[in-house]
């Protein structure tokens, strides 16, 4: 109906900006240069947890020093390396949980307003109960193996998930909602061309702090009642009063939380390159 | 191809050709919030007819933007009949292109993917979507930034690709809701250049709703005045001035001078009227 002609603009566009985009080295060599200064801190703190300890100024078995920390690593580990596996997977399991239920949930709550005002302020409640409390009752229920351990991670993680997943989706622009609806295209195409994308930023940054939380969920349900994990670990090296060990099993509980943490946050750069959060870093 | 793009029965059921694009009358358009009632539209009556340029200026809470969004069917009349090509407008309408004060981009995608946008939610067959939005991109100046994402783009040449988004579908009626509003003067003025151009080019009909004298009198073949309080229309203006305008000798035409010269009366008197 409508002709459209083809003709070239008898104006000039005006004010044609187009900021420059920071080219992929330059990128890498600030993310190492923003490694830098976290780095230089770590050594400081472990100059100063050798000073203290080689001037003993206190009894080893309150802060081992460094040199035995890493004996425990090297003459454990195997010991070490079958317990992490253990805590690993029941914290990968009981994340993948929290994301996949927690964003379930979410996405239901934000399209049904009647299921928001039932089941929300029971989320809400169900997370003032302190975890480390109900742990007990869950080896009461499930017995000792990995499922009690899950069970925590999945409950400490799916909060955050929740809450992030609702006001992501909820952060989409009524107007781009409006235009969606002039278009005809079911609710599902909305979903997952325009409400999933816009939901994405503040869904990451929530998946990120679940990541850190599944572990402590973990350990915590080891805590509780198990024979391997590194849980377990801890409340062994603590009855032996080997603090080397227990020192060993917090760093590496640290790293798995730290890496999990960083696989999201690689996650990030390839799914939200467009948001101002990965825009303006550095 | 091109034509099938707007659902077809629709377009061919019931819609004479002499018949008016929008047909509106008595319309009524009431809102109830915290326990009070905002009578936002009262007693419209008002045909557009088809490859109209048809510009809507009133202070703000005259319920312009309202009466736009009715045409839509984004706003739900209270009372009165709204057709739109001889149908009832009843719920969103498809055959409608939109263009917001906001550009309402989608951030993760670049100029043309935005673009295109439109055709993937209506399932258009993509061949004939790329090279229309090409077409599009290349009359709104927007060639070479085909790949720009959103936040690489200024203001204007956001609404550029806001605007090749409400055109992708070819819809019958372009809807504008003050979409220069938030440019500053030189890009608006250029905007306006533009959009006048291409109106002359497609010969579509077009509603623009705006608070800026001289962008409803240079853009409209016609132009009306509403007043707040419940939103009416006051005055109508039919625009004699020549198909093609040149910006600045149309805005030094006495004719231009005349109309504007009035409806900037009428709209200090309707806004004195609060």
């Amino acid at each position: 109906m409508t002709e459209l002609t083809r003709q070239t603009p008898t104006l000039p566009s005006a004010r044609l900006v187009r900021r420059a985009r920071p080219s992929r080295r330059r990128r890498a060599s600030r993310g190492l240069v923003a490694a830098l200064y976290p780095a230089v801190f770590l050594a400081l703190v472990v100059v100063a947890w050798f000073l203290v300890t080689a001037t003993e100024m206190v009894e080893p078995y309150i802060i081992p020093s460094p040199a035995d920390t890493w004996a425990a690593f090297t003459d454990y580990p195997d010991y070490l390396w079958e317990h992490t596996l253990v805590t690993t997977r029941e914290t990968l399991a009981g994340f993948a949980i929290a994301a996949l239920v927690g964003v379930l949930v979410a996405v239901l709550m934000v399209y049904s307003s009647t299921l928001e005002k039932t089941f929300y302020p029971l989320i809400l409640f169900a997370q003032v109960i302190p975890k480390i409390a109900i742990a007990p009752l869950f080896v009461v229920w499930l017995g000792f193996g990995t499922s009690p351990k899950i069970l925590v991670a999945v409950l400490m993680a799916f909060f955050p998930v929740v809450i992030s997943g609702i006001s992501g989706l909820r952060s989409v622009d009524p107007e781009l909602l409006e235009l969606t609806s002039t278009m005809g295209a079911s609710p599902v195409k909305t979903f997952l061309k325009v409400r999933l994308p816009a939901a994405l930023p503040e869904l990451l940054s929530g998946l990120k702090v679940a990541a850190t939380l599944a572990v402590t969920g973990a350990v915590v349900g080891e805590f509780v009642g198990a024979n391997s994990g590194l849980g377990y670990v801890i409340l062994q090296a603590n009855g032996n009063i080997d603090t080397a060990m227990l020192f060993a099993a917090l760093i590496i509980m640290s790293l798995l939380g730290v890496l999990l943490f960083a696989v999201i946050q690689v996650a990030e750069m390839f799914l939200i390159p467009w948001h101002a959060s990965r825009r303006n870093r550095g | 191809m091109a034509a099938e793009t707007v659902d077809g029965a629709a377009r061919g059921a019931g819609a004479p050709s002499d018949a008016p694009m929008v047909d509106i009358r008595g319309l009524d358009v009431t809102f109830h919030s915290k326990g009070r009632t905002v009578h936002a539209l009262s007693g419209i009556d008002l045909a557009i007819e088809p490859g109209e340029f048809l510009t809507i200026a009133g202070p703000s809470g005259c319920g312009k933007s309202t009466l736009l969004r009715v045409i839509a069917g984004l706003t739900e009349a209270t009372a009165g009949e709204v057709t739109l090509r001889g149908t009832p407008v009843e719920g969103a309408r498809r055959d409608v292109g939109f263009v917001f004060q906001r550009a309402a981009l989608l951030d993760w995608r670049n100029a043309r993917g935005n673009i295109l946008f439109q055709a993937e939610m209506r399932g258009l067959p993509r061949a004939w979507a790329r090279e229309r939005a090409d077409a599009l991109m290349e009359m709104t100046g927007l060639t070479g930034f085909e790949n720009a994402m959103p936040y690489e783009l200024s203001g204007g040449m956001q609404q550029r690709v806001s605007l090749c988004r409400a055109l992708l579908h070819e819809p019958d009626v372009l809807l504008m809701d003050e979409p220069f509003g938030a440019l500053d003067a030189l890009t608006r003025e250029n905007m306006n250049v533009e959009l006048r151009r291409i109106w002359e080019a497609t010969g579509m009909t077009v509603v623009l709703v705006t608070h800026s004298v001289a962008e409803a009198v240079y853009l409209a073949s016609r132009a009306i005045v509403m007043g707040p309080r419940p939103g009416r229309i006051i005055e109508e203006f039919p625009i004699d001035l020549p198909g093609h305008r040149e910006y600045e000798p149309t805005l030094e035409s006495p004719e231009f001078r005349r109309v504007s010269g009035r409806v900037r009366e009428l709209l200090g008197s309707a806004a004195h009227a609060e």
